[in-house]
């Protein structure tokens, strides 16, 4: 290890926090959330047919050949044929020409304001989530393997440190319960990993579907912590460093979770 | 309104078919709440037929004890070629429709 | 007799595990809408139900009743009941002889643990019924978000 790396490790021990190499959950013990469902969940999950979350699969399949915008281009106009086979497998990601680290939802965005003339869309608007479903289902059952060498590398260490803060009334860090206490019981639900790869999801508490983002926030929600607003950076950083958490968990979108 | 219907393509006549049938609707019960604590208003889908060549096969009455994103599965005789067409309503008035085909041999 | 009670009535204590009901309460208002005050009898409908639901707001439900589906002999309807929704009659669904099977599956809510109740009319004029109950549990944490 370079000096500069042990520094950064020896300056992470003595924040708490564990050194970018060692993984609170090591590879061969992750767990997809799906893991944590009863049966009857995760049956809905694995029909292709019944799972809620399909219908926006179709959505986005029809959306991604509707032109949209000044330039009326639509997403297929450009990306023609070519498969996004892998694409959602690799975010976050780092975007070359601006240097900006960008989910899944962010490129959308940026592919339409800067290359389709188009609008940007919400976050949970039906489009957005219609839109992501569908490329991330097309990485289905590929391992996520995004990368935090290069730019990304301060994102992935702004992101480890959210997600070992303390926050909110109940003063508690992603960590206490998702690497401390997974396999637990919280009242009546079972204590998962805490992992992004089946998003967007149905969430039956929302009996509808939503982003990784919508998630965070009802996670910080309960903890009663402050919620930050969709798509802030702090989001952007910790989701990099929840990819690089659940590296190797293959992509379950659309995921059914209670 | 989206839906998305599953039947066989192909059947043998007299043979039982399975036919299962997902609709995007929120099925809003009236007993939720908004973010400023208002009762938001319940709209279900409360009526759903399943015509086969335009002979009533199947028929629902649906109410907020139907989950979101309503999902049901029946199953009918294969009688001949042709189209199997849903129709449904929910409180509001708003109509919905899907179809699929299927080829029935013998 | 009110609604809640009349399937705990007809049993005399929902309390004995795996009481089967001898006869559902013909007079209770809701099954009198059905069957104007004909029996209801146990038997030819069987109601599937997970014991402990993952969600209540997602309960896959299957009810299948023993019928030949001819036209002389087939299962005019089927009727959903819950004992604690805020809406009892849960939905109702209308086969006939085209329908080959008398089978219908779906996925419902239920708001607690309760027993849901499955009544089927027959082309006979005769009425059935098969009960099971269901354990509901709640989430964790409140989602405000």
């Amino acid at each position: 290890m370079r000096f500069a790396g042990l520094a950064l490790a020896a300056a992470a021990l003595a924040a708490g926090a564990a050194p970018a190499q060692e993984r609170a959950i090591p590879s061969g013990e992750l767990k997809s959330g799906s893991a944590f469902l009863g049966s009857d969940l995760r049956a809905l999950q694995n029909d292709a047919f019944a799972n809620p979350g399909m219908l926006w699969v179709e959505r986005g399949e029809k959306l991604w050949r509707e032109p949209a915008g000044k330039k009326n281009l639509a997403c297929a106009s450009c990306h023609k044929d070519t498969s996004m086979r892998g694409v959602a497998a690799s975010y976050p990601k780092i975007d070359k020409a601006s240097g900006k680290l960008f989910n899944l939802e962010g490129r959308i965005n940026q592919c339409r304001t800067e290359r389709m003339g188009a609008e940007p869309l919400r976050y949970e608007s039906e489009d957005l989530l219609a839109l992501t479903a569908y490329i991330a289902r097309q990485s289905l059952g590929l391992p996520i393997a995004a990368r935090i060498d290069g730019a990304a590398r301060a994102h992935f260490e702004t992101g480890r440190a959210a997600y070992h803060l303390r926050r909110g009334q109940m003063n508690l860090s992603c960590a206490h319960c998702h690497d401390a206490q997974w396999g637990k019981r919280l009242l009546s639900e079972t204590i998962s990993q805490g992992h992004p790869n089946a998003y967007p999801a149905y969430r039956m508490e929302w009996q509808t579907m939503g982003s990784l983002e919508r998630r965070l926030r009802a996670c910080l929600s309960g903890i009663r912590a402050e919620m930050l607003p969709y798509g802030s950076q702090e989001y952007l950083d910790l989701e990099l460093f929840l990819a690089w958490r659940a590296q190797g968990l293959p992509i379950e979108t659309p995921g059914v979770r209670r | 309104m989206a839906a998305r219907i599953q039947i066989p393509r192909e059947a043998k006549r007299g043979d039982v078919i399975e036919v299962r049938i997902l609709i995007q609707h929120p099925m809003e019960t009236g007993y939720r709440h908004d973010d400023v604590g208002h009762l938001i208003k319940r709209n279900v889908i409360n009526a759903l037929s399943c015509r086969y060549d335009g002979v009533e096969v199947f028929r629902a009455d649906l109410s907020s004890g139907i989950s979101a994103n309503p999902y049901v599965q029946f199953y009918t005789v294969a009688e001949a070629s042709g189209d199997l067409e849903f129709t449904w309503i929910d409180d509001e008035g708003e109509r919905g429709s899907e179809r699929q085909a299927i080829v029935v041999r013998g | 007799m009110k609604r809640r009670d009349f399937l705990a009535g007809a049993a005399g204590a929902l309390a004995l595990p795996g009481a089967a009901l001898a006869q559902v309460d013909p007079r209770d208002p809701l099954v009198r809408a059905l069957t104007n005050g004909a029996p209801v009898r146990k038997g030819k409908v069987t109601l599937v139900l997970p014991q402990l639901a993952d969600n209540g707001n997602s309960v896959p439900i299957r009810i299948t009743v023993d019928s030949p589906m001819t036209p002389a002999d087939h299962v005019k309807s089927i009727h959903l009941y819950s004992e604690r929704n805020p809406v009892p009659n849960m939905a109702n669904f209308y086969l006939g002889p085209r329908a080959g099977k008398a089978e219908i599956n779906s996925r419902v809510r239920l708001a607690g643990s309760q027993r849901v109740t499955a009544v089927a009319k027959l082309s006979d004029g005769s009425f059935w019924y098969d009960a099971a109950p269901i354990v509901v549990t709640l989430s964790a944490c409140l989602d405000e978000s």
